[in-house]
């Protein structure tokens, strides 16, 4: 309770940072949910090889030692792009290989979930053991900045401090916070527009509403599910460099419990609802950091899914409802 | 006569539903099917003895493996009742493991000091009310929602077992006693009433390896294959109850509820009372393993009971054929025993384990050995295609 009321203003930002950060993650098992009511198990994985690229990417320009955001704010801006394109092909592949043979066939829900589970391990799995493919290649020596240590923490090479910017009540909100707030609602924001507003984006709610009569419309439900993917994708590799940009560290099972708070965000939010997503994330982020200022820093997972069991039987919809296809969004 | 016929996969399907056919016909048969169970039933309790060349793991004690594949059979066959026959998609089952390891955990050590066989039905119980307890809430949640809910609810058991101190918290509770031995104890003697010798396939003449023998029955960290006969026969009992169940006015409430629930409610099928009995069979199956894992590792801590293990628990039974009993045990030794067996391949074997689980998926999304019903209704549902594609040609 001390805590609390003393540090109110910081838990709470940095509640809400955490929170976009959820929310851009939820965004992708959104999307798919509303286009083929999937639950995508190995989204997380897809967010966790952004992770890596991030820092990848500052290893390949040879970034080391301390600094500021100002100094960096390019190789930021690269690694932003190259890591939502990996996780962008990450999500296609996976649509390739582990979802479109079953589409395909109309099997049941449930295998595809046993397909996704499969391959969340083979993803997760191939990165822990990047140095040893590396090796049939006879690359472990030339890549070993990027596959060495495989099975432990990757750690950025550079470390970014924060600055403090303004004061909120007691708090010094940094650039940081900042920088991944205002990204991470551009790229809802523009996923928004797309959706509502693009001849692609119009393509997916059709599907979503039904996707018999979409395809009998014309609309080619392979493409948009792809592009349902990819959108996905390209969300989890914004979100993974603002993680990297927060945390600084990953490895190769770091995404699934991250995985497991976004989906249950995009669940307490509404399935299938972007605004939902974000309304989620944003919740869960802030009471996770509420919740253990009042119980202890190790109940804060405790307090995510009680939270969300408590909002499921209150509202078993999810707060704004189902409904990536109804969106007028 | 074309050879290569006999491999094309209609040869090969046609090849097998003929053996189908030899088999029924000898089950048909009352006394054959008595006496072929029986020897089943043998083979699978002599298993672990036998040292079969290609199917015994090297590296690892065979018992220990066979416990395991065992120990997962039994949660699969729980499991199965919750997804196979109610339908409903469990990704917290690893909590009623948990909750049945932990209970009897606690009151077989330093809390109460109680004997194990006291424990275990104290333990199925337990696991029976929280699966109660955990299922009233959320089984009004609807389809992919409840998995999620139950997949928050399995992490939380977790995590309140790593902050609650009075549960030996993250250094676990050590020191759970096995069950009583049977027979003199003497030191010097073995131990046991009788002793069981192994066999041994690598010198021709020996094939009964008497310097390595199990005692019957003594349990002991050294020796799994006690431990396996007592989960194989808890295996064989849950088994009977199932088919017991499966086959009575619930069972069938439990299909008409997985098929559609609005329907079977309209039916008079009160649903929500009979989803929340499948939750609590199946809960009470997955602690009686667990209560058998406590006892034979001696040891658990909260690292056990991770959310991935749900999410094997659930392949196996799907990967097997959700809603075929059989099928489930069979998946769910195939996911214990199959890392077991490839651990030349060490750091592999997940990620081939994943590939696996990928190509069933794609191949065989029916599962393994998918329930009779399917099969039928397959069949039902190609006459319907058929009829309606010659509809569509006149």
């Amino acid at each position: 309770m001390h805590t609390f009321t003393h540090q109110f203003f910081e838990l709470t930002i940095t509640g809400l940072v955490l929170g976009s950060i959820y929310a851009l993650v939820a965004l992708g098992y959104t999307m798919v949910y509303g286009v083929l009511q999937l639950i995508n198990f190995a989204h997380s994985e897809v967010f966790m090889y952004g992770t890596f690229a991030t820092a990848w990417v500052f290893v390949f320009f040879d970034q080391t030692g301390v600094n500021s955001i100002g100094g960096e704010i390019g190789f930021l801006l690269i690694a932003l792009v190259v890591a939502m394109l990996v996780s962008g092909g990450v999500a296609l592949l996976l649509e390739r290989v582990a979802y479109r043979p079953l589409i395909k066939k109309n099997a049941p829900k449930l295998i595809a979930l046993i397909s996704a589970i499969g391959a969340s391990f083979v993803l997760s799995e191939a990165m822990g053991l990047r140095d040893r493919i590396a090796a049939w290649f006879g690359l472990e020596d030339n890549l070993g900045n990027y596959v060495g240590n495989a099975r432990n923490n990757y750690t950025m090479p550079v470390q970014i401090n924060p600055k403090g910017l303004f004061t909120i009540g007691d708090y010094t909100v940094t650039d940081i916070d900042v920088i991944t707030i205002v990204a991470a609602l551009g790229m809802m924001f523009a996923l928004q527009v797309f959706v509502s507003r693009t001849r692609f984006g119009r393509g997916i709610r059709a599907v979503a509403q039904d996707p018999e009569s979409a395809a009998l419309m014309g609309v080619n439900s392979t493409r948009v599910i792809q592009l349902t993917f990819f959108l996905g994708g390209l969300m989890a590799g914004a979100a993974a460099t603002l993680y990297m940009l927060r945390i600084g560290s990953t490895r190769n099972d770091a995404g699934f419990i991250f995985g497991v708070k976004a989906f249950t965000a995009a669940v307490m939010g509404g399935i299938g609802n972007l605004r939902g997503a974000l309304l989620g994330g944003l919740i869960l982020g802030v009471a996770e950091n509420w919740g253990s200022a009042f119980l202890g820093s190790q109940w804060k997972d405790v307090v995510a899914f009680v939270l969300l069991v408590v909002i499921l039987l209150i509202r078993p919809q999810g707060l704004l409802g189902e409904s990536l296809g109804k969106a007028r969004a | 006569m074309n050879r290569y016929y006999d491999f094309a996969p209609s040869g090969l399907s046609r090849g097998w539903s003929a053996f189908r056919g030899w088999l029924g016909g000898l089950l048909d048969n009352k006394p054959t099917r008595v006496a072929l169970i029986a020897v089943g039933i043998v083979f699978v309790y002599a298993l672990p003895l036998l040292n079969l060349p290609v199917i015994t793991t090297s590296g690892v004690d065979f018992g220990g493996v066979m416990f395991d594949a065992a120990a997962y059979a039994l949660i699969a066959v729980g499991l199965n009742i919750v997804i196979g026959y109610a339908g409903l998609l469990d990704l917290g089952y690893v909590g009623f493991y948990a909750i049945g390891a932990y209970t009897t955990g606690i009151l077989t050590t330093y809390h109460f000091h109680w004997p194990f066989l006291l424990a275990l039905p104290v333990a199925i119980a337990v696991t029976m009310l929280s699966g109660l307890i955990l299922g009233a809430p959320t089984l009004r949640v609807r389809g992919d929602y409840l998995a999620i809910v139950t997949l928050g609810f399995g992490e939380i058991i977790r995590l309140v077992i790593v902050n609650t101190h009075w549960l030996g918290a993250a250094q676990g509770i050590d020191n759970i006693p096995a069950p009583p031995n049977i027979g003199p104890n003497a030191p010097g003697q073995g131990g046991g009433l009788f002793q069981v010798p192994h066999l041994s396939w690598g010198t021709f003449p020996n094939i009964i390896d008497v310097g390595h023998k199990t005692p019957f029955l003594k349990f002991g960290p050294i020796d799994a294959i006690p431990f396996y006969w007592m989960i194989v026969t808890a295996f064989f009992i849950v088994i009977i109850a199932d088919i017991l169940v499966k086959n009575s006015r619930v069972g069938r409430a439990w299909e008409a509820t997985r098929e559609d629930e609005d329907a079977a409610e309209l039916m008079g099928v009160p649903t929500f009372k009979f989803k929340l009995l499948a939750f609590a069979l199946g809960a009470a199956v997955g602690g009686l393993s667990g209560a058998f894992y406590a006892t034979r590792n001696g040891f658990i801590s909260p690292a056990t009971f991770l959310l991935l293990l749900s999410e094997l628990f659930v392949a196996a039974v799907i990967v097997g054929g959700a809603g075929n009993r059989w099928g489930a045990a069979f998946g769910g030794v195939l996911v214990a025993y199959l890392p077991d067996r490839f651990r030349s391949f060490s750091d592999w074997r997940m990620l081939v384990f994943g590939l696996a689980l990928m190509a069933l998926a794609i191949w065989r999304p029916q599962g393994i050995f998918p329930p009779r019903r399917t099969r039928r209704a397959l069949a039902a549902e190609a006459q319907i295609e058929e009829l309606e594609g010659e509809a569509v040609d006149v």
